[in-house]
């Protein structure tokens, strides 16, 4: 391990800190819901929840780059990693959602009701 | 048996490993991949029942909103606000103790590790809190045959609508219903306990207090519950089967059921990783007390513990997203 021997508690009370501002953000708009975010779609969600999930993204980033110390780790071996998860992540997810979002539909025009 | 001289001997005893890490790092590394996996495999899984429901599915702000010493004080996401403030911070005492272990100073490292599993054991104590509040429920609803949720408001001066508990308006009516148990007919079929009220009692109330009108599980075009007219109301509650108070694995009264279910297990599983990461977290606190590493002269221990850590709060940074803000 050549990284990692000279002292950054100054970063990680940066990187806790942009953590906070995070969070309060994304609790104030869960708070307030913003109209012109909670009522316009894109791509079948609302604006408002992409702002959470990018947010989250966001978060995700700096607790794996510099909590978890993936930003010191040879490319590959941090490639192998979030490669493989991201990829595997956003395919389940757009077959899953793609599936639920079918099932709704069909429940809806289908004879039989389901929840009444 | 020959002799065979590879360059990194010590790779599996602590030494170098490939692509510049110990292989102890890298499979915990990989463990993380798996788990973190496991975990969107639950969310995942929740955002397909919520797509499929996506009209009826509770609104969250709306079930989470207790905090303590508020009561009766409507305070969304309050509380999960600081539950991840709470594992934030146990994750930056955390990567103090990692960043003090570099250093080998002992004392800095137990410290940071202490407030750690401190940190942890408030979390856990915090899940506990929601848990208890979300089994036991505030208001109560009834559910229809078809196996909707019915909850019930009354109109405020301002327009808006204010849920009533059924404790607020149900009839008592005499009865001598018990408790059926396995012993008294087939032996899988009992119930734990009875509610509070029956559904007689819920029906009769509600008729004799004209102010309470019947909220369905449907969104309307503003994104809130809708609330039916008064005759309509009167219309669905003649549909009623059970009465239902707080939650479990079968019906909850927040609406559909695969959301009570969803909550115990994605928060469970959660809180599960919280509670083996304190356990390990222990561990290495007393081997770092006895000075294990110090002989070893490398505190990697403390990392690859932190790095499950991190990856716990990392999980609880995605619960927070997908079950309580989205």
């Amino acid at each position: 391990m050549a990284h990692a021997h000279e002292s950054n508690t100054k970063r990680i009370w940066i990187v806790f800190g942009i953590l906070s501002i995070i969070t309060i953000v994304e609790v104030l708009f869960g708070i307030y819901k913003p109209k012109s975010l909670f009522f316009n779609n894109f791509l079948g969600m609302n604006l408002l929840n992409w702002l959470f999930i990018i947010l989250t993204i966001v978060k995700a980033y700096y607790i794996t780059w510099a909590f978890m110390h993936m930003e010191g780790e040879k490319k590959w071996f941090r490639r192998s990693i979030v490669w493989t998860v991201v990829f595997l992540i956003l395919y389940l997810c757009f077959i899953l959602l793609v599936e639920g979002d079918y099932i709704y539909g069909t429940y809806k025009a289908g004879h039989l009701k389901w929840i009444f | 048996m020959g002799a065979t001289v590879i360059s990194d001997e010590h790779a599996l005893d602590g030494g170098p490993g490939p692509l510049g890490a110990t292989y102890g790092k890298m499979m915990m590394w990989f463990f993380i991949l798996s788990d973190a996996l496991t975990f969107s495999g639950f969310l995942a899984a929740y955002g397909f029942s919520r797509f499929k429901f996506i009209e009826t599915w509770p609104i969250a702000d709306e079930v989470f909103n207790h905090f303590p010493f508020l009561h009766g004080v409507n305070a969304p996401m309050y509380y999960v606000a600081l539950m991840t403030f709470i594992l934030i911070f146990s994750s930056v005492t955390m990567v103090l103790a990692v960043d003090a272990g570099h250093h080998m100073k002992k004392t800095k490292v137990a410290f940071y590790m202490f407030l750690t599993i401190i940190g942890g054991f408030i979390f856990l104590g915090s899940q506990a809190w929601e848990w208890k509040n979300f089994i036991k429920g505030e208001y109560g609803a009834v559910e229809t045959k078809g196996g909707s949720i019915l909850q019930f408001v009354q109109k405020q001066e301002d327009g808006t609508f204010k849920r009533v508990a059924l404790a607020d308006f149900a009839a008592t009516i005499p009865q001598a219903r018990t408790q059926h148990k396995k012993n008294n007919g087939v032996w899988f079929v009992g119930e734990s306990s009875l509610p509070t009220y029956s559904v007689k009692e819920v029906v009769e109330g509600f008729k004799s207090d004209a102010s309470i009108l019947i909220r369905t599980e449907f969104l309307n075009a503003e994104k809130h519950k809708t609330v039916l007219s008064r005759e309509e109301s009167l219309k669905r509650l003649t549909e009623t089967t059970h009465v239902v108070e707080g939650a479990n694995l079968i019906r909850n009264e927040y609406g559909h059921k695969l959301f009570a279910n969803f909550f115990f297990f994605i928060t469970g599983f959660h809180g599960f990783h919280v509670f083996t990461g304190v356990l390990i977290n222990v561990i290495i606190f007393f081997n770092v007390l006895l000075g294990t590493y110090e002989k070893r002269k490398s505190y990697e221990m403390v990392e690859k513990v932190g790095l499950y850590w991190h990856f716990v709060d990392l999980v609880w940074v995605f619960v927070f997203t997908f079950f309580y803000l989205v």
